[in-house]
């Protein structure tokens, strides 16, 4: 499904297809919803939220969550179009897959709510978050921790002579790799914004 | 160009553009300025009720009763707080209002200010949407848009608050055509080819059944109208929800009752054992599937609904499809009707024949009593003695309200106001003003428990002040029905808290009040009592002392199937039947 961005368009053209039957294993990066209805599986999915930039409207959103109990892994936002009023709120969120459907279908219904893509299958993305990462050491874990932070194309952004503020981006695995290459070498404080992601192509 | 005008005559500009004639609401200090400008004009009439909640369930019977929405006008700080339950009334039952409150000016917001409260964020969960306006010049924007969300795709409760400077300040009105169209614009057109798909089914269907519910209430009477005649066409049978009862008629030969957990016996059977159920309207709430593993395991489902979130949030769709029930209807009888008209007339006359002995079990059947008044009966004579009657009915919520929809015969949308969703004992008193306000000529009667009739019967006051001339039928079985029934099957009998002590006298506080009360306990009397509640030109307490320990049946109890329904001990083939039961 594209997207024409810029283009008001009707919240009426998304509806849900029912879904085909075929089976579990297909490819999660697939255009075509090729779960079983039923599955009792939790995925993850990534969504990218569509909102007015108006005082509340983050709010509401996130009410919306908690009220229903449902998972927010991950959650960033910003304004994206200043003159149009509109900012985008990244929701990483798990649940079976009827779970996550009823979680779009109650975004998209929002009055605020503009347009609600789920990236996870409407086909291949971007997502990448950004650490700023402090370790603590002296000694041989200090040109330790620099050798690593080279092979992760980490930036040095504040150092001490007992410390390290390490800037990196990139996907959230390999933040987690990061980090924890990390821990074993000092104190390590972590700073993460979550993660932003985008499709890919048009 | 544009008129430049207070904020506060803003609000009142902007109602009346709305086409608003009535306010229900009660004033403070955040809202006297837009007091000040309501009290000089006439236009819009306003009624003063005794508390904000009475103010939001008027508003809601104003609503269903007429389909426009309705208005209320509160202060801040606790008028707003008060108005929760309202609105969270109106967001399950999806019945539109618009609820303005007042708020302290700008400046003082967050600073703890006296009667102030985060109202926006109360009740931003109960509410479709809200606004905090901060500027004048977006109020009357604000406004009209309010009124277009809270009816526009599935009707809802919205709240604008409005701090006092920004009603003090002057600003630029923005007229109604003038405001930017919203994007909100919920799809009411069905998918063409998907109707289709379902009017196939239609053709070949065995066992086909139509489960209607508010939806076809929301839409417009013109919903109803398409939907007796697609229903009389098709021959199909139809069962309704609580909130659908009226959309066709009672009397209509095709109709089964009222389905769910104190639904018809034929009717939750039928259910059952259907292979197509169309859904036009509801939302397969839980009171209607009871367990979901077991809900109509052989059938394939239709369901028609303005939410896309409500399908497939519990039950699968087969045939799901997104739109206005009406604009739905419209095109599915237009499509089966050039296709010729088919039905499975083989197929539908063995079902029919299925529900005529699923009747003959005669559920609704119950143990007549010559020195006791039972609940049924009442109901019976009430619905005996009011039918012919331009009649609109509220209920509070228990017992009373299931015996209310399975023996009072609906035969129009908007003339049956009850709180289904949420539930709200204290419902009735204040709905039942607000449906007199929207039809002062009417027969409007409130059938209630005498619990549920405490919580709102301040609302007496404004029914006495407004010459409103309602019927407060209070079924009086000195219990909280409901939850003994449930203690009595559940909870072996163990009766906590259940019981109403210190009643007052009901015949005694009408008087008080400047009402008239009248007090029946026998059924020999009751006719007579019920015909003097219809006659008396003004209000009425009728306090109808009846049976303490019935318990109301069909009953699914919770967690089970429609097939493993408890019926009452009256339901043999051998009790007394209906018309006996009325010369016992």
């Amino acid at each position: 499904m594209t997207h024409s961005g810029g283009v008001p368009h009707h919240k009426t053209e998304r509806f849900l297809m029912s879904p085909l039957k075929i089976e579990k294993g297909a490819s999660s990066h697939s255009a075509y919803d090729l779960r079983s209805h039923m599955s009792e599986e939790i995925e993850t999915h990534t969504l990218a939220v569509l909102v007015t930039n108006e005082a509340g409207v983050l709010a509401r959103v996130i009410g919306l969550f908690s009220g229903r109990g449902y998972n927010i892994d991950s959650l960033t936002v910003a304004e994206v179009d200043h003159e149009g009023h509109r900012s985008r709120i990244t929701i990483v969120t798990s649940g079976t897959p009827q779970v996550i459907n009823q979680i779009k279908m109650q975004l998209e219904r929002m009055v605020p709510v503009h347009e609600v893509a789920d990236l996870s299958v409407e086909g291949a993305f971007v997502s990448r978050e950004l650490a700023l990462i402090k370790v603590m050491g002296k000694g041989e874990a200090r040109v330790e921790a620099l050798r690593i932070a080279e092979i992760f194309r980490a930036n040095v952004v504040d150092s001490t002579l007992e410390s390290f503020v390490f800037e990196i981006t990139g996907t959230p695995d390999k933040i987690d790799a990061f980090c924890d290459l990390m821990r074993p070498l000092g104190d390590v404080r972590l700073a993460r914004t979550g993660v932003a992601a985008i499709a890919r192509g048009v | 160009m544009t008129r430049q005008m207070t904020g506060a005559k803003m609000v009142v500009e902007a109602l009346k553009d709305q086409g608003v004639d009535t306010v229900f609401g009660y004033p403070g200090g955040a809202v006297l300025p837009i007091y000040d400008e309501v009290f000089q004009q006439n236009e819009i009439r306003h009624i003063l009720v005794r508390h904000e909640q009475g103010a939001v369930h008027a508003a809601e019977g104003y609503a269903r009763a007429t389909g426009k929405p309705g208005v209320v006008l509160v202060t801040s700080g606790p008028g707003a707080t008060n108005a929760v339950t309202g609105l969270t009334d109106a967001l399950m039952d999806s019945i539109p209002i618009v609820v303005l409150t007042g708020q302290v000016p700008t400046f003082m917001i967050g600073s703890d200010a006296f009667q102030e409260a985060d109202t926006v964020g109360i009740t931003r969960p109960c509410t479709k949407m809200n606004w905090l306006v901060k500027e004048t010049d977006k109020l009357a924007s604000t406004i009209h848009e309010a009124f277009h969300i809270a009816s526009a795709g599935r009707p809802g409760p919205v709240l604008i608050d409005i701090p006092k400077d920004v009603q003090f300040a002057t600003g630029s009105y923005t007229e109604k055509a003038k405001t930017k169209v919203s994007h909100y614009q919920p799809r009411v057109k069905g998918d063409i080819d998907m109707i289709t798909a379902l009017v196939e089914a239609m053709e070949t269907a065995e066992r086909p059944l139509f489960y209607t519910g508010g939806g076809v209430i929301n839409s417009g009477p013109q919903a109803s109208t398409l939907l007796r005649e697609l229903v009389d066409a098709t021959g199909f049978p139809i069962t309704s929800t609580l909130m659908g009862l009226g959309s066709y008629p009672a009397s209509g030969k095709n109709w089964l009752g009222m389905l769910g957990m104190h639904g018809l016996y034929e009717a939750n059977l039928a259910m059952h054992g259907c292979d197509l159920m169309i859904n036009i309207g509801a939302r397969f709430d839980d009171r209607i599937t009871g367990r979901i593993a077991d809900f109509s395991p052989g059938s394939r489902k239709a369901h028609v609904d303005i939410d896309p979130s409500s399908i497939n949030k519990v039950i699968h769709a087969d045939f799901p499809i997104i739109g206005d029930v009406g604009h739905v209807l419209e095109d599915m009888l237009r499509v089966w009707k050039a296709r010729g008209r088919k039905t499975n007339s083989a197929g539908l006359a063995k079902w029919w024949e299925q529900i005529e002995t699923w009747k003959t079990v005669r559920c609704l059947d119950y143990k007549a009593d010559t020195k006791v008044i039972k609940p049924q009966y009442a109901l019976e004579r009430l619905e005996a003695l009011t039918k012919d009657h331009d009649r609109y009915i509220c209920t509070e919520v228990g017992q009373h309200q299931m015996w209310a929809a399975q023996y009072l015969g609906f035969e129009d949308p908007n003339r049956w106001m009850t709180s289904g969703g949420l539930g709200t004992m204290g419902y009735g008193v204040p709905a039942s003003v607000g449906v007199q306000v929207a039809h002062p000529d009417a027969l409007v009667i409130n059938v209630a428990g005498e619990a549920s009739w405490l919580m709102n019967m301040q609302e007496m006051g404004t029914a006495v002040q407004f010459r409103l001339p309602v019927k407060q039928f209070i079924m009086n079985n000195e219990r909280l029905g409901m939850v003994r029934q449930w203690q009595e099957l559940l909870h072996g009998e163990r009766y906590s808290h259940s019981w109403s002590e210190a009643l007052p006298d009901f015949v005694k506080l009408a008087e008080a009040f400047g009402a008239k009360g009248i007090l029946c306990s026998d059924p020999a009397d009751l006719d007579d009592a019920i015909m003097e509640m219809i006659n008396h030109d003004g209000p009425v307490i009728f306090d109808c002392l009846v049976e303490k320990h019935e318990n109301c049946f069909p009953m699914i109890p919770s967690g089970k199937a429609h097939n493993e329904m408890l019926l009452g001990e009256a339901s043999t083939k051998d009790a007394i039947d209906a018309d006996g039961a009325v010369m016992v």
